[in-house]
């Protein structure tokens, strides 16, 4: 039987979009409490708000060699495919790490920094 | 001339050889872009008002970073922008700042590779850059730039705005590469210099063929540069463009017409220039740490140092391109060794490698490619080649001076 059919637990990846214009018009304090709320339920495992597109850094490594370039992933036929939540002292930092990611040798690795919502 | 007169002019010329280094100290101390310009605007105001008043302080410096960084603080505890920080944390950082820090010269210099560094970081757009390093570095109100670049100056304004709040928010951090990291970033900000000068000096669009301004800002950049890090190919790159600008004025007609250099009047060449970047080159060269900056001032110095053009040692810099592919295989250094193996050789064993180029597909849509063909089949009588290949590097001209050269060619062919 597999997994689900035995009651054992999924995780699953809930993914925000929003247009740019409307990336504050749900108040901070209403995403904490959701996120307060689902942790007390153990529904939560990690969540986290994002800085603006605009401070995206997307990280490839070709033929051994880091390319670091502004902006978002670039090719449209690439997919999302899974993330890293990682702890980096500065941008240098985590272009560091996102380059050990193995994917990042055959498609990117966008590094988008962690906002911190605000009580 | 009044005391307050004099004083005025004192603080002129201070705000002109200290403000970015002013500004480069209070970037390091205040965390941030934004406070630190305005911390930099508040500092000058305090020298207008005190300094008549007190007497100019024998280190401006040192007083006027220390003004910006108090008047910062007093800023944070009013906390009017930033009630959301620790204000008192903010503060405390500020203050533990030791005062002999920021009259150290060395630290000072620091923070202007510092902000240089951080102003070419390569998780900036190119044009953002560009934009951040004439505004924060040298200094360009938003206005020059956006006038130097033929840009509306609200979108420059958006680009130097997006690129500091990326900064911010992305926490790009401000400090000098490591040593291992230094090579390529450095190589980033010699990029950034190089699109400066040559924005400048052969402006990719408009009707003017060079823009003076940018070339002298991008030298002055790249002299920055040698003096806070004298790596070769820093001293490379000034000797390049110290080589190619010494020929300003001989390379356009008082009308604006593009003058070649084969046809350029030699008389007109800065030999102040040439005699610089040629020594800088030697030096370079002799260090046997050169790159492809300093090979290509390598090649302008042989140009430079023949009297007329038949005196140019073309098999030197035959020699000199087959070094510069080695270090950067790429279609335009081929082309350009192929132009000066049509120089050595004669113009079939030259067209015979810019063919083989383009049947490579590369430099299908590159208008010096097709203007060399062109010219190469001039000089063979293949007239019908040398005209289809004029009509195409036309298409690919978006300079006025370009086009005009390229219509005045085309025309010289049907007489």
């Amino acid at each position: 039987m597999s997994p689900a059919l035995m009651g054992s637990p999924m995780k699953y990846l809930c993914l925000v979009y929003l247009e740019e214009q409307k990336l504050h018009a749900i108040p901070d304090r209403e995403c904490a409490n959701c996120g307060a709320g689902f942790r007390e339920r153990g529904l939560l495992v990690a969540a986290e708000a994002l800085q603006p597109v605009d401070t995206a850094t997307t990280v490839r490594v070709r033929n051994g060699k880091v390319s670091v370039t502004d902006g978002p992933f670039a090719e449209t036929k690439e997919q999302l495919a899974g993330f890293y939540l990682i702890e980096a002292r500065d941008l240098n930092d985590a272009i560091q790490v996102a380059a050990k990611i193995p994917p990042a040798r055959e498609g990117s690795i966008e590094v988008r920094p962690v906002r911190e919502l605000q009580p | 001339m009044t005391a307050t007169a004099s004083i005025h002019d004192t603080l002129s010329a201070v705000y002109l050889s200290e403000s970015r280094r002013v500004l480069a100290t209070l970037i390091r101390l205040l965390g941030d872009f934004d406070v630190a310009e305005e911390a930099l605007q508040d500092a000058f105001r305090a020298a207008l008002e005190q300094w008549p008043k007190e007497g100019v302080p024998s280190n401006p410096r040192a007083w006027l970073v220390s003004a910006g960084r108090f008047k910062a603080i007093d800023g944070l505890r009013r906390g009017a922008r930033f009630d959301q920080l620790d204000e008192a944390a903010a503060a405390d950082t500020i203050a533990v700042t030791d005062d002999a820090a920021w009259a150290d010269a060395e630290s000072v210099e620091d923070d202007r590779l510092r902000l240089i560094f951080t102003c070419c970081h390569p998780a900036l757009a190119s044009d953002a850059q560009v934009a951040l390093t004439l505004r924060e570095v040298c200094g360009l109100t938003t206005e020059e730039i956006a006038r130097a670049y033929l840009t509306p100056a609200p979108t420059l304004a958006q680009r130097i705005v997006r690129a500091k709040a990326k900064i911010r928010d992305a926490r790009i951090p401000y400090q000098v590469p490591t040593h291992a990291e230094l090579p390529e970033r450095l190589d980033a900000v010699l990029r950034v210099v190089y699109l400066v000068f040559n924005e400048g000096y052969t402006a990719s669009s408009g009707t003017l063929v060079t823009r003076h301004d940018l070339s002298a800002e991008a030298i002055r950049l790249g002299r920055l540069l040698v003096d806070l890090l004298p790596e070769p190919e820093a001293r490379g790159l000034v000797a390049l463009m110290l080589l190619h600008e010494s020929r300003r004025a001989a390379r356009t007609s008082p009308s604006g017409e593009l003058i070649l250099l084969d046809d350029q009047d030699r008389s007109l060449w800065d030999h102040g220039m040439i005699a610089e970047g040629s020594r800088l080159v030697t030096e370079v060269l002799a260090s046997g740490r050169y790159g492809p900056y300093a090979i290509q001032a390598a090649i302008a110095a042989v140009h430079a140092g023949a009297p007329n053009p038949a005196a140019t040692d073309w098999n030197e810099i035959v020699g000199l391109y087959d070094v510069l592919l080695r270090l950067n295989d790429s279609p335009v250094i081929e082309l350009n060794r192929a132009v000066a193996i049509a120089m050595r050789d004669g113009p079939a064993a030259g067209l015979a490698i810019v063919d083989e180029i383009l049947d490579r597909g590369e430099l299908r849509d590159y208008r010096p490619a097709h203007a060399a063909r062109a010219e190469l089949c001039r000089r063979l009588g293949r007239i019908e080649e040398a005209r289809g290949a004029y009509k195409r590097a036309l298409k690919l001209a978006h300079q006025e001076p370009e086009r005009r050269f390229l219509e005045r060619r085309l025309a010289e062919l049907s007489s």
